[in-house]
């Protein structure tokens, strides 16, 4: 079941992403449809994070091109943002939580430009949105894990974005806060945003999302949640690996051969 | 205080801001050792621009000599990513082949290069005072290195604080700062080149175990105090000037080397804050051994960062 | 030439001496080093290292007089030492573990020159030599220097060859070892002992500063040439033995050299060597097996093509033109040439007048790769649910790798089949 639409906030055509010369995530295909909450659904290493990360630019891809908004990422950055995981950082760093928030603004500052009262502005904002506002001055490594995550997705807020990628977000975070989160992201789709979440929890991606993405190192369905989350395509998902795409994974790394015999190009 | 004096502790300053500024970027990118590695491994690029242009055209020679820190930095990713060394092997086979090349290369040119083993590792910066800078009129400038010192000092000055923004995030979070479409890969090389620049500087007057101690060392001790990277480099560059002078003068009373008497005193200075350090000390730390803090898993201890 | 022979006779008992000695040190370093690396503790062993100096200093100032064996412990001490506040550290604070490494390794070594400066100063004359300790020379080392040193180093081997199973688990998987009831703890604490002791005598040979070497890069070079940790000890004592004889001989024949940097060079150059030219994980290996690969794949490519162009009138031994196959299949013409001859000698094709044609076995062999790619296809299809207008690219390259036992199970997955996602028919098997 993969449901394409028209006018696609993100679009995803052939996609073949490797990781260590392995590949992850095989040929997929799909587009998602504007003001919507997505979830990005399946087991461990399944290529959900992947998945995210190739769409941010952030991983070479073996085939494929992927567009936002009908441009390549390049041209349209500012409408995009992301959310890394939250154990990809060093909450030592000496940051308060107003410094990470302010960080989201530093994609439209340019160059030399340093952020101002007007960023600082729109961090308070964004932390704020988070009920985070107390906490401005903490440094972030006296934060919870729960406040961390919420002082990341401030920062995607403080970007002001239409499409949000956030890899992971209720990832040990307690009840309270997941709650939060989830209302937040809800009155972003609200406000016209798409919000693509990669989850982990099968029994609340029923009621967060409207629309699911099920992967396992390929694409099992994408489409409206009542017509994804089925008992068939749930045991597809997660019903062991296919051991021939496992298999031919292994061998094109033992043996050196390229993924791709040609590099990716663009759409003619 | 006589005037040689006041120009070894100034000297001293000006190397110190220099590198604590640059090493509190390294340290929060867990790449000390890095800053390490290159600090040995512009050696033989000093060596040649020795040999090659005796001192003219200073800057030329700075430049040519700190591209080889840079390559040092580049010659360990490719021995990590490309040829699959453990990334904590590459960094010990890179410097120390390079280092030993420099050495060979003063002992076969002992009698053209004016640089022996031992200032090699820990300078002479007595020596300072004596190599002034006169105009063609006979005007006296101040020894040489310190305008050298000072106009490095200049760059790395400008350097940090135009891109502040730049190097912040990319320390923090390269992910989301890819993301937002600020070059890892570019901020890394440019930091790298900075450290080498300020190395190759330093080398004639400290040697490199003194770099090495003032990058790792003062920022070490200003993390244990704030929590605030701007905060953070200021204590630092204070804290390398303080051990500078001090240093000067526990060298003049044992009558040994003033890097090695610099590096004792920011050993002290660390002890001092890993005690006492209100926030991060021994102490505060058994005072509140905090339940809430979160304890998140120690990732690998060197990190390179993506390239190539 | 004449100084390289009167060196190999080993004529002079001195020289014999200092050979066997720098040989031993070398060796026992590159043994332990061995593990360290493996352990990824390599950058602790350059701290260490470091930190060995201020100890020898103190030991001087504390006796005056430079015995081996005061020396020898005076460096064992800090050495430890400096393990100790490396791991307090990186326990006690939020400072990380590179980050205390530079930290320790950088002030210990500067408490040693501020010593060993001090001492210089102080006009003692037993002093000389000291110094010998920032790079090494193989040539200082006579007498009692050698017959303690040379006895640590025996000890060190044997205390890995009678532990070398220990060792062995240890470095590979620690939490299992304790599940066996090893003593981890001890051991962990036996091995690092012995690091600190390699490196207190191997700085005889190399010196303080360029100590690290001698850990790091025999062993990360043997790491290349084998997956056996017995083989890589071997191959990495061998080396380094070889390296420590030839600093021997550099001491021997030019005094005024420091040894310690042309051991580390020869050392490295070993290490550029098989970094590049081991089997299989050496760059030139992987590069050799690249070539092959996508020589492989033109070959296979123009089998395919020839047969693709046959197809259509089922003629599939036709000679088809240089041109006609490019319109076919764009590919660079150098490569496609080469292939082209390699086909031919491999009597897969045959060249007349008119160009190139399938030779039956040749037919056979396109046969088979059109199949795997058909068969791939509507893998694709079928399990990934990938559109049957995207599955193309990708079983173009993923034919040339499905060997025959992955074929017959998509085989069976598919149910026999007999045409592709196109409606193209599939070749069957002859």
């Amino acid at each position: 079941m993969i449901q394409h639409v028209t006018d696609p906030v993100l679009e995803v055509h052939d996609l073949t992403v490797s990781y260590q010369r392995k590949p992850v995530l095989w040929d997929v295909d799909l587009t998602l449809p504007k003001q919507a909450l997505v979830g990005v659904i399946g087991p461990n290493g399944a290529g959900k994070s992947t998945l995210i990360k190739a769409v941010m630019g952030l991983l070479p891809l073996n085939s494929g091109y992927v567009e936002l908004f009908g441009k390549p990422l390049n041209e349209v950055r500012r409408k995009v943002s992301y959310v890394p995981q939250r154990e990809s950082v060093d909450w030592d760093f000496p940051a308060s939580a107003l410094d990470v928030a302010m960080m989201g603004t530093y994609g439209q500052l340019g160059l030399f430009k340093r952020p101002g009262s007007r960023e600082k502005k729109l961090a308070m904002e964004a932390l704020e949105k988070v009920g985070m506002q107390d906490f401005a001055n903490r440094q972030i490594s006296q934060l919870s894990g729960g406040q961390q995550q919420r002082v990341f997705l401030s920062r995607a807020l403080a970007q002001d974005a239409d499409l949000y990628l956030m890899d992971e977000p209720f990832a040990g975070v307690d009840i309270a806060t997941e709650t939060a989160i989830i209302e937040l992201l809800r009155q972003m789709r609200d406000a016209g945003k798409t919000v693509v979440v990669v989850h982990h929890d099968l029994q609340s991606a029923q009621d967060y999302f409207d629309w699911i993405i099920l992967l396992n190192m390929r694409l099992v369905a994408s489409g409206p949640t009542a017509q994804t989350l089925t008992p068939a395509l749930l045991e597809k998902t997660y019903g062991g690996r296919l051991t021939e795409l496992s298999r031919v994974s292994e061998l094109l790394h033992k043996q050196n051969f390229p993924i791709r015999e040609t590099k990716p190009t663009r759409k003619k | 205080m006589n005037i040689d004096a006041f120009w070894i502790i100034f000297t001293g300053a000006l190397v110190a801001i220099c590198c604590s500024l640059l090493g509190c970027f390294l340290i929060l990118r867990r790449m000390a050792m890095v800053g390490d590695a290159i600090s040995h491994a512009v050696l033989p690029g000093i060596v040649l621009a020795f040999l090659f242009s005796g001192s003219r055209e200073i800057w030329t020679m700075l430049i040519g000599a700190a591209a080889l820190g840079v390559v040092c930095t580049f010659l360990i990713e490719f021995l990590h990513k490309k040829v699959n060394v453990q990334a904590d092997a590459s960094i010990g086979v890179t410097f120390t082949w390079l280092f030993a090349l420099g050495i060979i290369l003063i002992s076969v040119y002992a009698g053209q290069v004016d640089l022996d083993q031992d200032c090699v590792l820990y300078g002479e910066i007595a020596y300072v005072p004596l190599d002034i800078w006169l105009t063609e009129s006979g005007m006296n400038l101040g020894p040489r290195t310190v305008w050298i010192m000072g106009g490095v000092m200049l760059v790395i000055l400008l350097f940090i604080s135009l891109f502040y923004k730049e190097l912040y995030l990319t320390s923090f979070d390269p992910a989301f700062a890819a993301a937002i479409g600020i070059s890892t890969t570019l901020w890394y090389y440019l930091l790298m080149g900075a450290v080498s620049l300020t190395t190759v500087a330093a080398f004639e007057s400290v040697g490199a175990i003194l770099v090495v101690a003032l990058m790792v060392g003062p920022p070490a001790t200003a993390y244990l105090l704030t929590d605030n990277l701007k905060k953070m480099l200021v204590i630092s560059a204070v804290l390398g000037i303080v051990s500078s002078a001090a240093g000067f003068y526990l060298a003049l009373w044992l009558n040994g080397s003033v890097a090695g008497a610099i590096s004792v005193v920011i050993g002290v200075q660390f002890t001092l804050a890993f005690v006492f350090s209100p926030t991060h000390g021994l102490i505060s730390r058994r005072r509140t051994s905090s339940p809430g803090r979160t304890n998140l898993p120690k990732e690998d201890t060197t990190t390179i960062e993506p390239a190539l | 030439m004449n100084a390289l022979w009167e060196f190999l006779s080993m004529s002079d008992a001195n020289v014999r001496f200092v050979t066997i000695g720098s040989v031993l040190l070398a060796a026992s370093s590159a043994v332990v080093g061995c593990f360290t690396v493996l352990r990824k503790r390599a950058l602790v062993g350059d701290a260490v290292a470091h930190a060995v100096l201020p100890g020898v200093c103190l030991a001087f100032i504390l006796t005056g007089e430079k015995n081996p064996l005061i020396l020898l412990l005076g460096s064992f001490i800090t050495g430890w030492l400096s393990l100790i506040v490396i791991d307090a550290i990186t326990a006690h604070s939020r400072i990380k573990e590179d980050t205390a490494i530079g930290l320790v390794l950088s002030v210990f070594f500067g408490v040693g020159i501020l010593f060993l400066t001090s001492i210089q100063h102080s006009g003692n004359e037993n002093q000389s030599g000291l110094d010998k300790f920032l790079f090494g020379s193989a040539a200082a080392l006579v007498g009692q220097d050698l017959i303690t040193f040379g006895a640590v180093a025996v000890l060190l081997l044997l205390s890995v060859l009678l532990l070398y199973k220990e060792f062995k688990l240890l470095s590979f998987d620690t939490a299992y070892a304790r599940t066996l009831g090893m003593p981890v703890r001890g051991l962990e604490l036996l091995l690092t002992t012995l690091t600190v002791l390699a490196v207190v005598v191997g700085i005889q040979s190399v010196g303080v500063v360029l100590m690290s070497a001698m850990l790091i890069t025999p062993a990360a070079a043997a790491r290349f040439w084998t997956d056996r940790l017995g083989a890589m000890v071997l191959i990495a004592a061998t080396m380094s033995a070889f390296c420590g004889a030839a600093g021997a001989f550099v001491s021997f024949t030019a005094p005024a050299m420091p040894t310690g940097p042309w051991i580390v060079m020869l050392l490295s150059l070993l290490a550029i060597l098989s970094f590049t030219l081991a089997p299989r994980k050496g760059l030139l290996a992987r590069y050799l097996l690249q070539r092959r690969v996508r020589r492989q794949m033109t070959r296979e490519n123009i089998l395919k093509t020839l047969f693709q162009l046959g197809e259509g009138k089922g003629e599939y031994q036709h000679s088809y033109s240089k041109e006609q196959i490019l319109e076919r299949r764009q590919q660079p013409l150098l490569r496609m040439k080469d292939g082209l001859q390699t086909l031919c000698r491999q009597g897969l094709i045959q060249k007349n007048a008119s160009g190139w044609a399938l030779t039956e076995s040749g037919k056979k062999e396109a046969q088979r790769v059109v199949r795997l790619h058909r068969l791939w296809e509507l893998y694709l299809t079928q399990y990934l649910q990938v559109a049957s207008d995207h599955v193309h690219e990708d079983a173009e390259s993923i034919e040339h790798v499905l060997t025959p036992e992955l074929e017959k199970r998509l085989e069976e997955l598919l149910d026999y089949p007999t045409a592709d996602p196109h409606q193209t028919s599939i070749p069957q098997q002859p």
